[in-house]
């Protein structure tokens, strides 16, 4: 009797590694990625081409890298609206430093220094105030590139001073062939996929999202978490403001407006559970490089590019019915 | 000995009584039926041991040792564990994490540490064999039964080495089946030597597990006795009233 029972404790589900990927949310999203690649290949000469693919790559990064922060925070049962504003307002305090003379590195960690500052007034209000995340976020979205229009008196800002040319080469320019922000991307796609698993921070992230009240009780730090997941979000934010400054050559108070619409979706379809408790960093940038692909191929296909909304508003939809049916049947 | 025993505890919210001077003793290895109808000082009273309310009057000893809560983290370290009604589990973590949650044990590389899995389901797996429980440490608990569900939530207790376990209508909405298990569960821990507080309205499963059956009503405790000497319908009168004390 009690070895069968330790037996049954013991067993493992009864599934195959296949199964098991198979079942991931991101594997078929990849999947449909790497079909409209193969698709685009053939049926368009633009579309392999090293110039095309180099353009794809670079621009895909920027929305990933805050999908990557913006998992975080939909992860913990959250949403964060402003990290559109956040990209302009930490984009153009580099910008306005620059201009006045001040080194690259200076303006780099004042910009991130402001974003870090956008996340912990959202979380602080959030964690501490109890407000909803929709409302505060949805303020600092009309606050934030307020400021950023206020700081810029609205002017387009094209001359970054002393560092100048350093600053666009970290954001447009390229090594190894491959352009700046997807190493960016890639390191920040490594890093968290191992801190969701293998810290506490990560766990907890998750734990909050699932039940929040069974995270308070077991005694974790809900809270300060909460503060530090919309700072990481923030960060993301600042980080890709930064880079698109350079690769832009000059930032306008109109950067990344509407960009967390985008940035959401790339979220969700890459896994991202809306009610908490689910996502992966994986996940965001496979979902972030499906629109891109997408978007793309509407261009090199010679599609009007007002039927991009069309195409990934279906994605969003196909995206979380396919969740739908796969919690039915398990 | 007694491992609790609360003496005159009275707890007052403003005009209201909630507990009115209730004195009550529990034995390692009991389990002590708790009934009495809404507002009748059930969650007060649970709240008092569990640390969440300090009581305004009487005391508190374990183990004959007077103690004083004043947050639920000083009841914790006491022995004192809950299991909620709703259970407080992730759902979308596996049992193993659910069972470590709050206290993931950590294996270190050097300068960096990892949450160490697989300490995580070994231990978690010998808790549910202990319980006689057969849940799979790997699975996902919104998959699971709700005896299964159960077991997660007392392996928790197991772990933190509880003397004194407090559930909270732990029967409540699963089906008949799993009530067995449920009280299977109960009574393994009472084997262990651990004494379980158990509040429910459901007759049955008071009777099934209890030692004794404490009544509360209107704040007051008005039966303490050995569940062999009473019957449901004599608990029944002393919980609406008709039967005056016990």
């Amino acid at each position: 009797m009690s070895d069968t029972l330790e037996q049954a404790i013991g067993q493992a589900q009864h599934r195959s590694t296949f199964a098991r990927i198979a079942n991931l949310q991101v594997f078929w999203v990849f999947i449909a990625a790497v079909l409209a690649c193969l698709a685009l290949s053939v049926m368009t000469d633009a579309f392999a081409t090293e110039r095309n693919l180099f353009n794809v790559s670079r621009n895909f990064a920027f929305v990933a890298i805050i999908a990557i922060g913006m998992t975080t925070v939909i992860a913990s049962g959250g949403i964060d609206l402003s990290v559109g504003s956040t990209v302009v307002l930490s984009a153009m305090v580099i910008s306005v430093l620059m201009e006045g003379g001040y080194p690259f590195w200076f303006s780099a960690v004042a910009a991130l220094g402001v974003a870090l500052l956008v996340g912990l007034i959202n979380g602080v209000l959030i964690a501490y105030a109890g407000m909803p995340a929709f409302v505060i976020t949805l303020g600092m979205l009309s606050a934030a590139r307020s400021a950023a229009m206020v700081l810029s008196n609205n002017k387009m800002i094209w001359e970054f001073g002393p560092d100048h040319d350093l600053l666009l080469w970290i954001g447009g320019g390229s090594t190894f062939g491959l352009p700046h922000p997807l190493y960016v991307l890639v390191v920040l796609t490594v890093v968290m996929s191992v801190v969701y698993r293998w810290t506490r921070w990560g766990q907890y992230v998750f734990a909050i999202g699932s039940n929040e009240e069974a995270a308070t009780l077991t005694g974790i730090a809900v809270k300060p978490i909460k503060v530090s997941i919309y700072m990481f979000s923030a960060f993301t934010a600042g980080l890709t403001g930064i880079l698109m400054a350079g690769w832009l050559g000059s930032v306008t108070t109109n950067l990344g407006t509407a960009m967390e619409l985008t940035v959401i979706a790339a979220a969700v379809i890459g896994g991202a559970n809306l009610n908490g408790g689910e996502g992966t960093a994986l996940g965001a940038v496979v979902g972030a490089l499906l629109i891109e692909v997408i978007r793309n191929s509407l261009i090199l296909l010679g599609i009007s590019t007002f039927w991009q909304g069309m195409f990934i508003g279906t994605f969003i939809v196909i995206a979380v019915s396919f969740d739908r049916i796969r919690h039915a049947r398990s | 000995m007694s491992r609790l025993k609360l003496s005159g505890v009275s707890k007052s919210f403003g005009a209201i009584q909630a507990l009115d001077n209730v004195s009550l003793q529990l034995g390692p290895g009991e389990v002590i039926g708790l009934m009495g109808d809404n507002g009748a000082g059930k969650s007060t009273l649970v709240k008092i041991i569990a640390g969440n309310y300090r009581p305004t009057t009487g005391e508190i000893r374990i183990d004959d040792k007077r103690v004083e809560f004043h947050k639920p983290i000083d009841a914790q370290r006491e022995g004192i564990e809950i299991v909620y009604q709703d259970l407080a589990l992730c759902d979308h973590f596996t049992a193993a994490s659910n069972v470590f949650l709050g206290r993931e044990p950590m294996k270190r590389f050097g300068p960096f540490g990892a949450i160490d899995y697989e300490e995580m389901r070994t231990t978690s797996a010998k808790l549910f064999a202990r319980l006689k429980s057969e849940t799979r440490p790997r699975d996902v608990v919104r998959r699971m039964s709700g005896g299964q569900r159960q077991a997660v939530a007392i392996a928790r207790t197991l772990l933190s080495d509880a003397k004194i376990v407090l559930l909270d209508e732990p029967t409540a909405a699963i089906s008949v089946r799993q009530v067995a298990e449920v009280l299977d569960l109960i009574r393994n821990l009472r084997d262990h030597g651990i004494s379980v507080i158990l509040i429910s309205h459901r007759m049955p499963d008071v009777f099934a597990v209890s030692d004794v059956i404490a009544v509360l009503r209107r704040g007051q405790l008005v039966a303490s006795k050995k569940a062999a000497e009473s019957s449901p319908e004599e608990v029944t009168g002393l919980i609406t009233g008709a039967i005056e004390y016990a």
